[in-house]
């Protein structure tokens, strides 16, 4: 099977996220939104960075990982720093810091990447949640990053004004790691977490290959961070601890392993969620809990089987009929 | 069995799901009215001065470790927004307005906070009581000033929550607190060579104790040994074993009241007899020592404490006691119950509901609060206020 760029599925990814940006850009122009939904599309898109590239290794290389809000922290404590040190127009310093803070959190990411190719399962996600807290610690007593004052006058360059750089970095990310699936990379990838030992019996060289997923999925969750640090102005190192990382998880979770349009669905519905609870007040943490529940008992139900079978038989009825 | 439990779940969640968004809809629907734009503020204003209701948007942790501080300065400006109410409202120009307080939710999280802000925003606020910590304050700062949105923020001590004009806040800095300690410490108790002991994992600890030293030295007295500890830690014994060495003769900790519970008694336990001096964490200190003889004597700065005999603050006491179940109002329910009163005495200065207008009259009006009996502001924004002492006398909480 020869792979092309432009192929079928990446036209249709591309008009979809095209007219998924139109849409936005229209509602915003418009001012269908209320300030509070306007103010959550930033958030969508650095959560959707965030749940995608962990999908990249807990979905794909089959790893859990629990320390991939600290990727997150380095980028935007990395790219803060630039931005507040050299005070540099926007249009230089925002690509600049976009590269500093993914090849920062991508650098810290081969570093873990090496523990990662002697352990396995569980003991991996322990050796992660404790480097997520060896980062706070540091970020917390690192007099440069303002300790646990946190770090404030970072300028903004990505609220929701800049809402279409903003899409479309998104954008690109999800198109280059859904084309890295697709690749023979992707595939290498899948065959590792199906039977690492079948993959290094045929000559894959599984350690290069798990390093070079925890390389791609820091570097993108560096960019998630250096998009959150300037739409928030200001970063405090105890936000990026265990609990940000397991919610992430919880996006691939329910996304489903390995997909990447579930992880962005997922990303967008936990993101919206508690937003849309704000009117119940007092029992809105509750409810947002309850709602968890029940989107995880639906995402292994049968009814849910049944309805992705029926969806299967009718593009087969479909395609048969296209076919005759 | 087990399909019909997922599809009540999951009908559960299409209902919950529909409810909020039937009931977001309502508000995207109204801010419509209003037209998208970002300056619709003004006809905001004049449709909400036409119910006569005055909107006080807040925000804060309700949920969170830092719940408890949110859920104080809540329930705090709510028993002055009931005692306002009752008494008629206040008076502003020929129109009387009552107060209503919406308060949002941000986690005490930076991110949070920006999205609660926009969401009392939509609500059409007329003033903004928060946020209640430092961190979200920070993050929201340059959104209030860009709405002209006039900002108090009850409990935010970081020295540049309010470094926006419109931005002022009723409770200390943590380096003014830091440094009215250090002079009652040599002007007062005649005390120049000090110990402190203070969490350098927290930014108020170490916000107090930086200021604090900074203070001793400039006013010619010696801190002469300055040691850290970390949020969680229970033995204290290396820090006051060194401590012990030293020719210190008097201690401050700048800290909560469960470090200084630990503190005190570990120190008692060493045959350390040296005078104790902290910081406002330390109320509600006596309620959790085993033994009072421990802290008896410390004095430590306190701008409330439910405890001290004082007419007002028995008033509150019994207010708050009787709507909420018999808890103690802590210093963040004193702060959030000034900063409404606070909003009264700027709208009776400026005869104006108007921002731009009750922000000019801050630093004409005085306010007789919880937290300082004549409490006034001035241009940077900061609450001008005597610091009060309290000291711990006979097992009892009494102003020193």
């Amino acid at each position: 099977m020869k792979r092309k760029l432009i192929s079928k599925k990446n036209i249709i990814s591309v008009a979809i996220i095209a007219v998924l940006y139109i849409l936005i850009q229209v509602l915003i122009n418009g001012g269908y939104l209320s300030r509070q939904m306007m103010s959550v599309i930033i958030p969508l898109c650095y959560n959707v960075i965030m749940a995608v590239s962990l999908s990249l290794i807990v979905g794909v290389l089959g790893e859990l990982s629990l320390g991939h809000a600290a990727f997150m922290s380095i980028g935007a404590y990395s790219s803060a720093l630039f931005t507040t040190k050299f005070e540099l127009p926007e249009f230089i310093a925002l690509p600049l810091a976009l590269i500093i803070g993914g090849l920062c959190a991508a650098a810290l990411g081969f570093i873990i990447g090496i523990p990662v190719l002697r352990l396995k399962g569980d003991y991996l996600a322990i050796v992660t949640l404790g480097f997520g807290e060896i980062i706070k610690s540091i970020f917390n007593f690192l007099p440069i990053t303002g300790g646990s004052k946190g770090l404030s006058g970072i300028p903004i360059y990505t609220s929701y004004r800049n809402f279409g750089l903003v899409f479309l970095i998104t954008a690109v990310i999800v198109l280059l790691i859904k084309n890295l699936l697709d690749s023979r990379h992707g595939r290498v990838f899948a065959a590792i977490r199906d039977n690492s030992i079948a993959a290094q019996a045929t000559g894959i060289p599984v350690g290069t290959y798990k390093t070079m997923a925890f390389v791609i999925a820091a570097f993108f969750a560096g960019i998630a961070g250096v998009l959150y640090a300037h739409n928030v102005g200001i970063l405090k190192p105890g936000n990026f601890d265990y609990n940000m990382s397991i919610e992430i998880l919880v996006m691939v979770v329910l996304g489903g392993m390995g997909s990447i349009g579930g992880s962005i669905i997922a990303a967008v519905i936990l993101t919206l969620l508690p937003e849309l609870l704000r009117s119940f007040a007092d029992y809105r943490m509750l409810l947002y809990a309850i709602v968890l529940i029940a989107l995880m008992l639906f995402n292994n139900s049968s009814l849910k089987k049944k309805l992705i079978e029926k969806r299967q038989m009718s593009r087969q009825e479909k395609s048969e009929k296209e076919g005759e | 069995m087990k399909k019909m439990i997922s599809t009540t779940l999951a009908t559960l969640t299409l209902v919950a799901a529909l409810a909020s968004c039937g009931n977001n809809a309502n508000t995207s629907g109204a801010k419509e009215s209003e037209t998208g734009s970002s300056d619709a503020k003004t006809s905001d204003v004049s449709t909400s001065s036409a119910t006569d209701v005055f909107k006080v948007g807040a925000i804060g942790p309700l949920t969170g470790p830092a719940a408890a501080y949110g859920i104080s300065v809540k329930q705090g400006a709510q028993i002055a927004i009931d005692e306002i109410n009752a008494a008629g409202g206040v008076t502003v120009g020929d129109k009387t307005y009552s107060f209503e307080m919406i308060f949002e939710d941000d986690e005490a999280t930076e991110d949070k906070a920006i999205q609660a802000y926009n969401t009392v925003m939509d609500k059409g606020i007329n003033v903004l009581m928060g946020a209640v910590t430092s961190g979200s304050s920070i993050a929201i700062a340059d959104l209030t000033k860009a709405d002209g949105i006039m900002q108090l923020t009850p409990s935010a001590s970081a020295e540049n929550a309010i470094k926006n004009d419109n931005a002022f806040r009723i409770c200390f800095s943590d380096p003014e607190q830091g440094v009215a300690m250090a002079d009652y410490m040599i002007d007062t108790l005649g005390k120049t060579k000090v110990a402190v002991i203070y969490n350098n994992a927290d930014e108020y600890s170490t916000g107090l104790g930086q200021a604090f030293e900074e203070e001793v030295a400039a006013k010619g007295g010696t801190v002469v040994t300055s040691e850290a500890f970390a949020t969680g830690d229970m033995d204290f014994s290396s820090q006051l074993t060194k401590i012990k060495g030293t020719d210190a003769e008097i201690i401050y900790i700048p800290a909560y009241y469960q470090d200084a519970t630990y503190i005190t008694k570990q120190a008692k336990e060493m045959g350390i007899t040296l005078p104790f001096i902290g910081s406002d964490g330390w109320d509600g200190v006596l309620g959790t020592v085993t033994d009072t003889t421990t802290v008896e004597g410390a004095i430590f700065s306190a701008p409330f404490s439910a405890s001290v005999e004082d007419d007002h603050v028995k008033t509150f006491v019994d207010a708050y006691k009787k709507a909420y179940s018999d808890a103690v109002p802590d210093q963040f329910a004193a702060d959030g119950y000034d900063s409404i009163y606070t909003f009264k005495a700027a709208m009776e200065k400026a005869s104006s509901i108007e921002s731009a207008d009750l922000i000019a009259a801050m630093t004409e009006i005085t306010v007789n609060g919880l937290t300082g009996d004549n409490i006034t502001f001035d241009a940077s924004g900061a609450a001008k206020k005597e610091v009060r002492y309290v000291k711990i006398t006979d097992g009892a909480y009494a102003y020193a």
